[in-house]
């Protein structure tokens, strides 16, 4: 399967979750938070803490540690810009 | 409750209206002791989504009173500010202005009825085009009828006001205790009051201020002198934290009907806004249901739709809570402010149904005006405890 | 014929529709997860075919997460989603049902710490799921840290993906504590079977085990370069002196579990002491309702099990079924019970860990609420109530709902008793709005 990972591309395995993609593509942390803008990625790793949020094809607040791939995600690191209108 | 001693008066409740004549009366210099059975500010008061509105009222006493208290809530935060400082008395006051959208041709003609009658009774409102509407509010959906812009809707956070206002009461030498529950009156001998039981204890005091919210109708059956509050259920939804979406308060123009309406069954219509937080909160239902807190999924599914109507956007957006409280409900939907001649020093503040966050400011001031029979700031006659309305027979 | 629901594919959700369907009734089992399995025995979602079996008679819904539970005539409606996590096109159910078994489970409660919200800071459980069901390691050098024994097999599946475990720090000194219950100890006996082949094993990899130590801060800048660790009182303040520094990429947390609530919660069970209260049938409560594993009291995959067992069998009977009595997993619950009191009080978490807190250290990490804006609005304002505590706050309001931080946060605040108060969660898992507004069909019970 193939993926982008904030625009470049990876191959990735079916049953590999989101949060397993990203890190084989070196990320740690993939999300901003909103008032310090602090770097986050996985922490419960089983859904509880929503630490892990990534924008999947373009939808925000997907838990990348439940999330598994599908051919063709379009992952990005989720932060605070204005949803354009 | 060995440690309370007495006050002149006692208020009960420490919801946002307590909290409210709490401060206006020991402002007033009056000794104040406030009781609540549970936390303070952890009722009805928790639930409000903190809207301080004209935009909703139809001309009238209720109306007189919202632009009252619109004009007292920015000068009592700056007093409070001044007194428990800056930290203490953040509130997330926020004069964001809010909207009111017709969606469909139907809803045009009501909707400039409202505008004209509340222009005349000297509400700014101002007539937007689609094009200004979505200038605005750039995520507003594109099927516009009519848009009316009031900038004067404010907002503050309910729960954060009302321990201000209580942390204002204690800097001025009041008393606020939680978890203190108030099951009735000592009289003397002409009837009058002389304290609050609390249990097996009783702490003297001069008068007492009914301000028990959704429980109000409840606590004065019990001390022999009722009025007709009742509790009408209400829901709001909270999405997940999002960047800004939502700037201003909007709702769908058929909402002020819903405020409007006497009816038991479920109303809803979309009342859409966002908090400092990022949230945007999705109200609201109004439900005559007793004290019954299940969910009920039909509720939430009618908010989702009511808030896709105003903002499709927001479809792709997570609800990550719902909640729901009880708004203390009149049947002539006014609030009761005032003294009960029945019982010589009861006094109530209640009834305020889904305003009483933006009411609490005039609330107060009204109730001191009335205890220390200075000049008051509105007419008190509408909301008079001795209407037919509210004042029922004790036994019936 | 009715058919039971029940909510959670872990071993106690699994033995329960299977004691319903060995009755001849039928079942629906639902999972969020992709696989069955549940936290321990989680599988690798990589590798096809399932290493459970389910006996006909149960329709299995995976990738299926129920986000509410309300009452609905004779018993209850479970609204289910199914499709891929968090998107916003699966498909809605809402089922309905006269017996109810819930079998959530729970997640491993952390504590926080001067820098835990730095990336390479995981739970225990975050290390074991990765390992389980992806193969990976959370870093290169790990450290464990917090209480219980369920840090072992934590260790032990690190050591299998390749990571090098520096150390365990175990914050309590369970020996001692042990030998303090025999009775539990003794009815725990297959467990500490269980742990000691665990201790060989980590023998083979030179993993140290040090007791009375705890991680008590974590260094880096945008992510986690080191660790302090300390060695702690009885209390569990950090002893002068003792702090040492070990270089490590990744350290993974846990301190005990903290039992998946809401959905019980939401159908009006009662809490006794932060767990579902259940009677010897595995019944809450609430007539209709079940409740059986982690929900009920920790006490490992065994003990889940047998009450699995149990009120698979008690919700069969409810629908009419003629069952037998299913006198061994009584037995076994009734030990593994005395064996889950024994642990409760081996490694209890001790008040000391408040002293590792900064005012800057966050006490909610999605509302990024520090420990000193918390004290000062507990201290300032009239707080008295968990509701208020998190609109005054904001601790727990975030996107976890304090699933996290509650118990925490109800503690630093004073208000440990009304820690349950964070459960309240009518909405149980996140639903788009999309998704709410759209019509579900309700299904009866046929
Ligand atoms: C979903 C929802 C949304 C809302 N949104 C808004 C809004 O946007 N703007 C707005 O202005 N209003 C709103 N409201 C309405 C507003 O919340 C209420 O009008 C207001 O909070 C009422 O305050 P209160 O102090 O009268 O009642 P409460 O906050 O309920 O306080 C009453 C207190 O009395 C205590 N009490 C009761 N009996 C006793 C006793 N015997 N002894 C001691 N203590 C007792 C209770 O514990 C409670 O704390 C909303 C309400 C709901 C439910
Ligand atoms: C880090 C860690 C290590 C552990 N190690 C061990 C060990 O070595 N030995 C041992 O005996 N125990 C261990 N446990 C404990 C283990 O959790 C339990 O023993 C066992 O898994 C409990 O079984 P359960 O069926 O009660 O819950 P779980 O196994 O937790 O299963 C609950 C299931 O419910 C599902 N669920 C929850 N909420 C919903 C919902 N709203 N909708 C749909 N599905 C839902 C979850 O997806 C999950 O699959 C460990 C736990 C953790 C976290
Ligand atoms: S890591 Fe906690 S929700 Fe994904």
């Amino acid at each position: 399967m193939r993926v982008r990972v904030d625009g470049e591309e990876f191959v990735a395995e079916p049953g590999e979750t989101v949060a397993a993609v990203l890190r084989g593509s070196g990320r740690d942390a993939w999300r901003t938070t909103r008032i310090e803008g602090r770097p986050r990625g996985l922490f419960c790793g089983i859904g509880v803490c929503f630490d892990c949020l990534v924008v999947v094809n373009g939808v925000r607040d997907v838990r990348a540690c439940l999330r598994l791939v599908a051919d063709g995600d379009d992952i990005r690191s989720q932060g605070w810009e204005e949803v354009p209108s | 409750m060995g440690g309370i001693e007495s006050a002149d008066v006692v208020v009960i409740g420490a919801g946002i209206i307590g909290a409210a004549c709490a401060e206006a009366l020991s402002a007033a210099g009056v000794r104040v002791l406030v009781l609540d059975r549970a936390a303070p500010a952890g009722a009805t008061t928790a639930s409000g989504e903190g809207n301080v509105l004209l935009s909703d009222k139809q001309p009238g006493p209720e109306l007189e009173l919202a632009k009252a208290s619109r004009r007292r809530w920015p000068q009592l935060l700056d007093e409070v500010r001044e007194l428990i400082g800056p930290d203490l008395a953040e509130v997330e006051w926020d004069p964001k202005g809010g909207l009111v959208v017709a969606t469909g041709a139907d809803e045009m003609g009501p909707l400039a009825a409202l505008t004209a009658a509340q222009r005349a009774a000297g509400v700014e409102v101002e007539d937007l085009d689609a094009g200004q509407a979505r200038e605005m509010e750039p995520h507003l959906t594109d099927q516009l009828a009519a848009v009316a812009h009031y900038p004067d809707d404010a907002q503050v956070q309910p729960v954060l006001a009302t321990a201000a206002l209580l942390a204002a009461v204690r800097a001025r030498g009041g008393e606020v205790h939680g978890g203190v529950r108030a099951d009735g009156l000592v009289t003397g001998r002409s009837g009058e009051v002389v304290g609050v039981r609390t249990g097996s204890d009783a702490i003297p005091c001069g008068a007492v201020v009914n301000a028990c919210g959704p429980w109000a109708g409840h606590f004065s059956e019990t001390i022999g002198a009722p009025i007709d509050v009742l509790p009408r259920r209400g829901v709001v939804l909270v999405t997940a934290p999002m960047p800004p979406f939502v700037r201003r308060k909007v709702y769908a123009a058929d909402y002020v009907d819903a405020v409007a309406s006497a009816e038991a069954d479920l109303q809803s219509s979309a009342v859409v806004e966002s908090t400092r937080s990022g949230t945007v909160l999705i109200g609201s239902s109004r439900q005559r249901v007793a004290f019954d807190d299940d969910l009920d999924v039909e509720v939430l599914r009618g908010l989702a739709r009511g808030a896709i109507r105003l903002f499709p956007g927001l479809a792709a957006v997570p609800v990550m809570r719902a909640y729901g409280g009880f708004r203390p409900y009149t049947p002539d939907r006014l609030p009761v402010i005032g003294a009960d001649a029945r019982v010589p020093g009861l006094w109530h503040a209640t009834g305020h149904e889904g305003a009483g966050v933006g009411l609490a400011a005039a609330t107060g001031l009204l109730l001191a005006d009335l205890y220390t029979g200075r000049e008051p700031v509105v007419d008190p006659g509408p909301f008079r405890v001795d209407r037919p309305e509210v004042a029922l027979e004790a036994g019936s | 014929m009715r058919r039971v629901v029940v909510v959670g594919a872990g071993p106690a959700g699994r033995a329960a529709a299977a004691a319903t369907a060995a009755h001849g009734v039928e079942v629906v089992l639902v999972d969020s997860a992709p696989k069955l399995g549940g936290q321990y025995d989680r599988q690798d979602t990589r590798e096809s075919g399932d290493r459970f079996a389910l006996p006909s008679g149960v329709e299995y819904l995976p990738d299926s997460v129920v986000w509410a539970v309300e009452p609905a005539p004779g018993g209850h409606r479970v609204h289910v989603r199914t499709g891929p996590a968090d998107s916003p096109e699966r498909a809605g159910r809402a089922l309905e049902t006269r017996a109810l078994v819930l079998a959530t489970g729970a997640y491993d409660r952390s504590l926080p710490f001067p820098g835990w919200d730095l990336p390479g800071v995981y739970t225990a459980g975050a290390a074991q799921a990765l390992a389980k069901s992806q193969g990976i390691a959370v870093g290169d050098r790990v450290i464990v840290a917090g209480t219980g024994p369920f840090l072992l097999p934590v260790a032990t599946v690190l050591c299998s993906v390749g990571a090098r475990v520096v150390a365990i720090l175990e914050a309590n000194d369970p020996v001692t504590g042990w030998m303090k219950r025999p009775g539990g100890a003794v009815a725990g006996w297959g467990k500490f079977g269980e742990l000691a082949r665990y201790s060989v094993l980590l023998g083979h990899h030179h993993v140290p085990m040090v007791r009375r130590s705890a991680v008590i801060a974590a260094n880096g800048t945008d992510r986690l370069e080191a660790v302090i660790a300390s060695r702690l009182d009885h209390d569990w303040n950090p002893v002068a002196h003792t702090e040492r520094r070990f270089e490590v990429d990744a350290v993974a947390i846990g301190f005990g579990f903290t039992p998946q609530l809401e959905l019980a919660v939401a159908a009006r069970c009662d809490i006794e002491g932060g767990f579902v209260a259940v009677n010897a049938a595995q019944a809450t409560s609430v007539p209709g309702v079940f409740a059986a594993g982690e929900i009920t009291g920790i006490g490992g995959a065994e003990l889940a099990t047998h009450e699995g067992t149990i009120a698979g069998t008690a919700a069969a009977k409810l629908l009419g079924a003629r069952v037998r009595v299913p006198f061994r997993a009584m037995r076994h619950v009734r030990s593994g019970r005395r064996f889950a009191a024994a642990l409760q009080s081996a490694y209890p978490v001790r008040p000391g860990w408040k002293g590792w807190l900064r005012d800057d250290t966050l006490v909610c990490r999605c509302e990024e609420v520090p420990y000193g804006e918390l004290r000062r609005a507990v201290g300032g304002l009239d707080i008295g109530g968990v509701r208020s505590l998190k609109l005054a706050t904001r601790a727990g309001l975030g996107l976890c709902q304090g699933r996290v931080c509650g118990r925490n946060v109800a503690e630093l605040a004073g208000l440990a008793d009304a820690a349950d108060g964070f459960s309240r969660r009518p909405v149980a898992a996140p639903v788009r709005l999309g998704e709410l507004a759209e019509d579900t069909p309700v299904e009866s019970e046929r």
